[in-house]
């Protein structure tokens, strides 16, 4: 992260979860898994995110629960610490400062007091070898512990996780690297090492991916590179060991785990279809196909009852016993490129851009959570290595967010690009984009720009596609009341001289369309089709062109490829003014006249942010990120900031996001904002226990309280029990199937809720017993919630409260009793939540 | 678990005919009822009172049929000779006819011998028609007169010899009891006034006229001879306003659509057309089976009735406009169909307890096959449905096998028979622009994958030769296509230094070109 005084730049998006294996925990209530820099603990039935443990300065590595305590976590990283936590509560109990960067972490009931750890084997990070290590933990009481007693188990081995693995009952640790298996025998303190020849007859590539032993019995399963399954025993003897394959796989197999009591066999691959093999009845298997995309790593809860794979595509999915997806955990899918540009929808204000493939995904920025996938190919997408299948590449929405425009493509070896272009329109009732219309082969090369027209009025809509055939097309949506819904059709082709269009783009208010070839831009007028002029400033091509916006709308920017930021009068039709910047991409916000250039220096890209009308930058920061900044995006906040700093003013009504070279989406914030999303972020914080429901609402804001009753005491905030508790207590007490339906309580329990008129008369006394009140408060919270039928140890404070109670003298039980029926902030609160 | 995404097939857009309000109102009748008549049926008139019986004029019979009967209710059969042009009063009591034998003959409606005869003309009398204070009769004849009868004295009235040719059609004010016009095969057509004792305007259609007509407003005329329809501006003076030359043998019978928006013609080339009088646009079609003579629109326009040279009598019905909504809306089901669904469509009460169970996904029996990677067999199921005249299906599955790179292992293997099978639907869907582009890798494929038992079989060798002749008769027509399209351009930059052209399509002859090396 980057400080540039008040402005930050910061991670946004979910970084990658699929990572590494996950871990259910042995109540299968949650999952953990490494992210970026963090551990999160999601809940296996809501999906939610209920902690992230936060700590480690690098990649997280590995997450293991800790053998001896099933309540406590090992997680390991590239900073060259081994972390211990308690997660149900997100703490971190002790560090382990090994020195190194570890890659992998193993442990064993059988062996106590000990965890291995692959580690390179130079210090160097660059080596390409690694070698299993045993670490021996100190016992001290202290938070930081230094752990040097290291002893080397094996050297050699692969850095992925996946490629070692404890035998039965610790007995002895399997690695796989290459086309060798090593097996070191902690009794005997010797290793066998098996090899495979490098490719068999057929072909066949014989590279040992991942490795499983089976819990009960001596027998490794190892998958290799041309999806065989190889179940190895008897290999305590050096000669004479024997192994069985099993092939249904045809790639690779990237991840193998036995169940717990080793009666299944589950592996995965590129074919996204989870295979679940009995053990010793190998011809018997069950498929659980179409999970989206490819496995990239299976985890089995410690009970048996819970599969989780995580894919490819940023996702994990918890799987009831082999038969049925109960839950999927789906972070940003960030794909290798990003083809679409970032695109924001204009109605749910969310970030839109490739997702699985075939589909865009619908980003909500402000929750930071996948909204939801489109499937804009639909075709059945086949898992398969070097197959060419149909890519989205263009996306673009219209101004009010009615209409959607996709190009997807594909290119097949040897034969002319297969090119759609298809056009949605949102429909009100499903709250989604249907499809209108869809035309094969809109154009005959690739299209390398498209843009809706963004006339105000909303009557007509007009999409504009440049391509590599030479031509622009615009498209509109004929009026005339066809019987079977309207549908897109070509209105104008147009071209200049022969050369290929780059970009195009619509003037603010849609009367002016600029598309730019090669070092030429000419303005046309869409409502005749005339070419009104050409302005060009040559030597080299046009790279990115602009409008600017309602100020500035008289003024158009381009970017050219020998580094120069032109910006055009078209008053006048001439260069207003210029400079010479590489800029890799300029853009325009939509609701200011502000516009952002990325200029790449020197491996680092720096952001200048303008208006047009002036050449000075309003702001700039240098040395953003490193790498070319190619996609980003202004996305209109949901509620203006109040920044009077002249430097940030120009973050106060919309977010610059970007993605980065390593596809890491990130944006600016200032500090302060900074401070007040931390700040909500603890409110929002709940007891992860129970699932988030209304009810839970109800009754939960009362525990919630008191853990910050120390920090705030307000008395607004405070809450006495509803007066009406008695519709709450039959609400509670009674058994739910004697309860009548749920419409003839709830006006019972609205109305137990409301404050009678005559009580008004008795504010005025309110500020003088605010004491007693919060007394009283503690007190009535507590009966609260010994009533509450949920088995669950009361805190000491509770207790404490429950205690003091009887204490208080009739006086003050009298006042008490007034004050209970005034206040009603609570009720405000209620709803507020 | 996402479920399998069945194979796309393409929806073509329909070529040709758009469905505007005009098809659909125009192809809201029913089946036609046919009537073999005893010759070809030469004049149809509707009468203008209800029930709107209206009088067939076929060979020597004029036969009057009720609106909804397929007998004649009335035939009249005293006439020497041919009959032609029986009209009604517009009172519908009197019908009037004319006849090869010259003589023209008034009928009651109920009675069955001629109440008056007028004799006077030399030669056949093709035009007869009431004035509109329905005591005269207007005739024209062969001998290029036309006469005025007064009826209740069957005497002449007036005669006019302006015509040089056979007068055979003529037509009457309805506003004004003086005014007609008439039209010769002299090319010309003459309005008359009978109070002056010749023609008070001339207009010249350049073709013998065959029919004419008045809009009701009575400004405008239309006028039918040759292959051309013209509209003429009585009130500038017999103005030319509109040419139009859709038919492509001579029209022959004009009409106007009750409402007076839509103008039908009939001609010898079998066809019907309906314009908008508006913009004299073509906007719908019908087709029969014979050249139409005569034709006739019934008040609100109930039916359409044409008469044929083949003697038949084609009569239309509206649909009733339950019939029509019954169409549109469900396909009548076959009692399986109802078998199946049965207890499928109830509707849940307000109380009641939904248990939902999964609903199962139907797939084609391709999409089956397709979903367990059964490519070979799904080629095949696809090639069956060829038989249902459904190309598209089988090209889609084509283009799925091809997508998932596993065509040639679809296509490979296979015996003799199946191979001409495959050819066969190649050499009927290959040039078809929507297919060719799928259709034409394939063909390189096959002849890839069979290069080298080329010449073992017959069967196979000769449907690869008629393949290469189709391609080879495809690429001459793309040339000829591109050379047009080149001598256009040059054409269009000439005139218009300014305007830009679109050259939409010109890559695909050099596709064609390409893929022709391999054969």
């Amino acid at each position: 992260m980057v400080e540039h005084g008040d402005i930050r730049v910061v991670h946004r998006g979910g970084s990658k979860i699929n990572s590494r294996e996950p871990v259910v925990t042995n109540d299968s209530r949650f999952l953990l898994c490494a992210s970026g820099e963090r551990v999160k603990v999601f809940s296996t039935s809501t999906e939610e995110c209920v902690h992230d443990l936060r700590g480690h300065t690098d990649l997280v590595t590995g997450v293991l629960l800790r053998p001896t305590n099933h309540l406590q976590v090992y997680s390991c990283s590239v900073d060259g610490t081994v972390r211990l936590w308690d997660f149900t509560d997100g703490i971190l109990i002790k560090t382990y400062d090994i020195g190194y960067p570890v890659y992998a972490i193993y442990a064993s009931a059988n062996h106590e007091g000990v965890f291995f750890i692959v580690t390179p084997t130079q210090s160097d990070n660059r080596s390409e070898l690694f070698q299993l290590v045993a670490v021996h933990l100190p016992q001290s009481g202290d938070q930081l512990v230094e752990a040097q007693e290291l002893s080397a188990v094996l050297s050699n081995v692969s850095s992925n996780p996946a490629a070692t693995g404890f035998g039965r009952g610790g007995e002895y640790i399997a690695s796989a690297k290459g086309l060798h298996l090593e097996v070191y025998f902690f009794k005997k303190q010797k290793s066998y090492r098996f090899s495979l020849k490098e490719d068999n007859k057929k072909g066949g590539k014989n590279t040992l991916m991942c490795i499983a032993c089976h819990p009960k019995d001596d027998c490794i399963a190892t998958g290799h590179e041309d999806g065989k399954i190889r179940l190895w025993r008897n290999f305590n003897h050096k000669k004479e060991y024997t192994y069985t394959t099993l092939h249904w796989h045809h790639n690779a197999v990237s991840s193998l785990r036995f169940t717990p009591e080793g009666t299944n066999l589950l592996s995965g691959g590129l074919e996204s279809v989870l295979v679940q093999w009995r053990y010793n009845q190998e011809s018997e298997r069950d498929f659980l196909p179409r999970l989206g995309s490819a496995i990239t790593h299976i985890a089995v809860s410690p009970d048996g009852t819970l599969f989780c794979t995580s894919h490819s595509d940023n996702k994990i999915t918890i799987i009831q016993s082999c038969v049925k997806v109960s839950a999927v955990i789906q972070g940003l899918v960030n794909g290798e490129s990003v083809r679409t540009d970032l695109m924001v929808d204009p109605r749910s204000k969310s970030l839109v851009l490739n997702g699985k493939p075939g589909h865009l995904q619908f980003y909500s920025l402000q929750r930071d959570k996948l909204l939801y996938n489109l499937d804009i190919v639909q075709q059945e997408y086949i898992h398969e290595l070097g197959l060419q299948q149909f890519e989205v590449v263009k996306v673009a929405f219209d101004a009010p967010g009615n209409w959607m425009a996709t190009v997807e493509e594909r290119k097949p070896k040897a034969a002319e690009p297969e090119i759609n272009l298809k056009l949605w329109a949102f429909d009100e009732q499903t709250q989604s984009f249907v499809l209108n219309t869809t035309v094969s082969a809109p154009h005959e090369a690739q299209i390398t720009s498209m843009c809706f027209s963004q006339a105000a009025d909303g009557q007509t809509s007009m999409l504009v596609s440049a391509s590599e055939d030479g031509h622009f097309k615009a498209w509109q949506l004929p009026r005339s009341a066809c019987t079977e819904g309207p549908s897109w059709s070509c209105d104008f082709v147009g071209d200049y001289r022969g050369l290929a269009p780059q970009c195009c783009c619509f003037s603010a208010d849609g009367s002016l369309l600029a598309v730019s070839f090669q070092e030429v831009v000419t303005v046309w007028s869409p409502a005749s089709w005339e070419l009104l002029t050409t302005l060009s400033q040559p030597p080299k091509a046009i790279r990115d062109l602009c409008f600017g916006r309602l100020g500035c709308s008289k003024y158009l920017m381009g970017t050219t490829a020998s580094n120069l930021l032109c910006c055009w009068n078209l008053l006048t039709c001439s260069l207003e003014w210029s400079t010479s910047m590489d800029v890799s991409l300029l853009l325009s916000d939509p609701l200011t006249e502000n516009m952002a250039a990325f200029c790449c220096q020197a491996e680092s890209t720096d952001l200048f942010v303008f208006k047009p009308s002036e050449p000075r930058p309003v702001a700039s920061l240098k040395a953003v990120c490193s790498g070319k900044v190619t996609r980003a995006v202004f996305a209109p906040r949901e509620e203006m900031l109040e920044s009077c700093e002249e430097s940030s003013q120009w973050l106060n009504r919309s977010q610059l996001y970007f993605l980065t070279q390593h596809m890491d989406l990130m944006t600016f914030t200032t500090k302060a904002e900074e401070d007040r999303l931390a700040a909500s972020s603890k409110q929002l914080f709940i007891d992860d226990s129970v699932a988030m429901t209304p009810f839970y609402l109800l009754l939960g804001k009362h525990r919630k309280q008191e853990n910050q009753d120390s920090l705030t005491r307000l008395s607004a905030e405070l809450m006495p029990l509803p007066r009406g508790s008695l519709a709450i207590k039959e609400l509670l007490q009674s058994p739910a199937h004697v309860l009548p339906s749920t419409s003839v309580l709830c006006s019972m329990f609205v109305e137990s809720l409301l404050v009678s008129v005559a009580d008004g008369s008795e504010e005025s006394k309110h500020a003088e017993e605010e004491m007693e009140s919060e007394k009283e408060e503690e007190d009535s919270e507590g009966e609260m919630e010994s009533r509450t039928p949920r088995p669950e140890p009361a805190s000491p404070g509770l207790q404490s409260a429950e205690s003091a109670a009887p204490a208080l003298t009739k006086a003050q039980l009298k006042e008490l009793r007034r004050v209970k029926k005034l206040d009603h902030g609570w009720l405000a609160d209620l709803l507020l939540s | 678990m996402a479920s399998f995404k069945p194979t796309k097939i393409q929806v073509y857009p329909k070529l040709g005919e758009k469905v505007t309000q005009d098809t659909l109102y125009w192809k809201n009748y029913k089946a036609p009822v046919q009537i073999k008549e005893f010759g070809a049926i030469t004049s149809i008139d509707f009468s203008p009172v209800a029930p709107h019986n209206f009088a067939v004029t076929a060979f020597t019979r004029i036969h009057i049929y009720g609106p909804f009967s397929q007998e004649p209710v009335k035939t009249l059969t005293r006439f020497k000779d041919t009959a032609y042009c029986g009209r009604f009063r517009s009172d519908g009591q009197l019908l009037v006819a004319g006849c090869e034998d010259s003589v023209v003959r008034l009928f009651d409606v109920s009675g069955k011998a001629a109440l008056r005869m007028f004799r006077g003309h030399t030669k056949a009398v093709h035009v007869t028609d009431f004035t509109s204070d329905r005591y005269q009769i207007l005739t024209g004849s062969d001998d290029y007169t036309c006469r005025l009868w007064d009826i209740p004295n069957a005497t002449e009235l007036n005669s006019y010899r302006e015509h040089t040719d056979y007068v055979r059609c003529g037509v009457t004010s309805k506003l004004n009891r003086d005014l007609f016009i008439t039209g010769s095969y002299d090319h010309t057509l003459k309005l008359f006034d009978a109070r002056a004792d010749k023609s008070v305007m001339t207009m010249d259609h350049g073709q013998p006229v065959e029919s004419l007509l008045l809009y009701p407003s009575e400004g405008l005329l239309v006028s039918a001879g040759g292959r051309h329809v013209k509209v003429w501006d009585l009130l500038k003076g017999g103005q030319p306003l509109v040419s139009m030359k859709n038919h492509h043998k001579t029209v022959t019978c004009l009409c106007l659509s009750s409402n007076g928006q839509r103008l039908l013609s009939a001609s010898l080339d079998r066809h019907v057309k309906v314009y908008n009088t508006t913009n004299y646009k073509v906007v719908h079609n019908f087709d029969y089976a014979a050249s139409i003579l005569s034709l006739a629109l019934a008040p609100n326009d109930e039916s359409i009735v044409a008469g044929m040279t083949n003697s038949i009598l084609s009569i239309k019905h509206r649909k009733s406009p339950e019939e029509s909504a019954e169409v549109s809306g469900q396909q009548r089901r076959t009692p399986s169909y109802r078998v199946f669904v049965k207890g499928k469509n109830y509707a849940p009460k307000q109380d009641d307890y939904l248990v939902s169970k999964p609903v199962k996904q139907h797939l084609a029996k391709y999409d089956k096959q397709l979903r367990t990677f059964n490519v070979s067999n799904s080629l095949d199921t696809a090639l069956t449905w060829t038989r249902l005249r459904k190309p598209e299906i089988t090209v889609a599955v084509i283009k799925e096998l091809d997508r998932r790179g596993t065509l040639k292992n679809a296509l490979a293997g296979r015996d003799e028979q199946w191979l001409a099978r495959l050819l066969n639907f190649l050499i009927g869907n290959l040039v078809d622009p929507r297919f060719a582009a799928v259709l034409a890798p394939a063909a390189e494929m096959i002849l890839d994958v069979y290069r080298r038992v080329v010449g073992q079989s017959p069967l196979v060798d000769r449907q690869l030769l008629r393949l290469q002749e189709l391609l080879e008769r495809e690429i001459d027509y793309q040339q000829d296509l591109l050379e047009v399209l080149g001598m256009l351009d040059t054409l269009f930059a000439s005139s218009l230094p300014r305007l830009e052209v679109p050259h939409p399509g010109t890559s695909r002859c050099f596709y064609w070109a390409s893929c022709n090396y391999t054969f």
